[in-house]
């Protein structure tokens, strides 16, 4: 268990926390404005990649209390129905949690497709809760956009968050 | 097994939340309201370096199309003297009208200027946060507007911030006059980038380019506030190009007429209601 010093026990604890606090940061970026009128349209899904990275990778330091408090932050902020990022963010964990076996020492490449996979069926989920909700059938059109950005954005994100993860203590 | 029956039981929570969101939207106002309020600063602080950024992109785009707009701008201007004069003259001649009427001049409005803080991203929810709240005299159902006209109102206030449904949201619908014929009609938001006109009469005459305003009607807002123009018109309807998408919404005005409109009234029907 942990030992040493109390510096010693607050770092750990610091660093066990980093991708809750790191996927808390994207919710937060998800909605600052970008005053780009033409690409403020499209905005990727940012919490949706740490969700999928920190469930296949990580899933002990965020557990899925967590990842509700992520998705309720999510709705609150972006001004949706809440629940309904909640709901998606929690289904995509599970289904990460259940599958990381398979993508266990996988490449990259298989791990992205994996997200392309996964993100496509949140956002189909997405756009049919809010076309529950809303009760209108919505245009599938920003949500095609928004998962292309989302998908192109993966690897760059991704990447700095094997950087995280190379810090971070091991798991017991 | 303790693990996936917490993760069951998260799952049914949010199904739970979801539902019980959408029988009563009213009840989760406050929590939301209390955890934008508390999240205002860092997103004011984040939104301003952004602000920047794009500043400086602006700045090369207007060096890059300099030229150009400057050929632009002086056939504007020579147009645009021929209708100021015009202008001064109908101004002259409304004011000789009203006198004779003895017309009552509108009430006074108060503007609160804001900045946007956060964006909902727009795939599914068309809205904002700005930095205004109840403190600064913003509260729900107030007309904002950009220089050119209106983009929203606001559905929710928190002390120091509000939530701003956009005029293209889905749950958007604004009474609106259109053209110089004054056809009325209601814009509605679908959450693409150009709302469009329903309950247009049958036999209404719009054409492309045609001035959209509110009317005034419901007593949301006042009549008269730019609302966009008429950008397209089909088999599918008319879309209108709002004020929205040509912005980039920095800064806005919410403008109270000291109208007690149907929104400050508790209805529970979801129609008038921003969720």
């Amino acid at each position: 268990m942990i030992k040493g010093t109390v510096w010693q026990r607050l770092d750990f604890v610091a660093r066990n926390l980093t991708p809750l606090l790191v996927s808390l940061c994207l919710v937060i970026i998800s909605v600052v404005p970008l005053r780009l009128p033409q690409i403020s349209f499209i905005v990727p899904a940012l919490a949706l990649m740490a969700v999928y990275y920190w469930g296949l990778h990580r899933a002990d330091l965020l557990p899925a209390p967590a990842i509700f408090f992520i998705g309720i932050l999510q709705d609150i902020l972006s001004g949706g129905a809440i629940g309904v990022n909640t709901l998606i963010f929690l289904a995509v964990y599970g289904v990460c949690v259940s599958q990381r076996r398979f993508f266990y020492g996988k490449s990259f490449l298989v791990v992205w497709w994996g997200f392309m996979v996964v993100t496509a069926g949140a956002l189909a989920l997405e756009w049919a809760l809010m076309s529950v909700i809303s009760e209108t059938i919505i245009g599938p059109r920003p949500a095609y956009f928004k998962y292309l950005a989302t998908i192109a954005l993966y690897p760059v994100v991704a990447w700095m968050f094997t950087r995280i993860q190379r810090t971070l203590p091991v798991a017991e | 097994m303790a693990q996936r029956f917490a993760f069951l039981f998260l799952l049914v929570a949010a199904g739970g939340v979801l539902l019980i969101g959408k029988a009563d939207p009213k009840i989760f106002d406050r929590t939301r309201m209390v955890v934008t309020d508390t999240l205002a600063p860092i997103l004011d602080a984040l939104s301003r370096p952004i602000a920047t950024g794009a500043a400086i992109v602006d700045e090369v785009q207007y060096l890059v199309n300099l030229r150009q707009e400057n050929a632009a701008l002086r056939s504007d201007n020579a147009r645009l003297i021929q209708w100021h004069t015009a202008a001064r003259n109908l101004a002259a001649e409304n004011k000789r009208l009203r006198g004779l009427l003895q017309f009552v001049p509108e009430q006074a409005s108060q503007f609160i200027s804001a900045r946007v803080i956060a964006d909902s991203g727009g795939t599914f929810v068309r809205s904002m946060l700005v930095n205004a709240g109840r403190a600064d005299g913003a509260r729900k159902g107030l007309p904002v507007v950009v220089g050119e006209g209106l983009i929203g109102r606001i559905v929710d206030s928190g002390e120091r911030s509000s939530r701003v449904l956009l005029v293209d949201d889905l749950n958007s619908r604004i009474p609106v006059v259109v053209g110089p014929d004054r056809e009325r009609a209601v814009l509605a938001g679908d959450n693409s980038r150009r709302p469009k006109l329903i309950y247009l009469a049958a036999n209404a005459q719009v054409q492309q380019g045609a001035r959209i305003m509110t009317s005034g009607q419901g007593g949301v807002f006042p009549p008269g506030i730019p609302v966009g123009v008429v950008s397209s018109i089909n088999a599918n309807g008319v879309r209108v190009e709002s004020f929205v998408a040509a912005s980039d919404l920095e800064y806005v005005r919410i403008i109270d007429y000291g109208l007690a409109g149907v929104l400050e009234r508790d209805r529970r029907d979801g129609t008038a209601r921003g969720y």
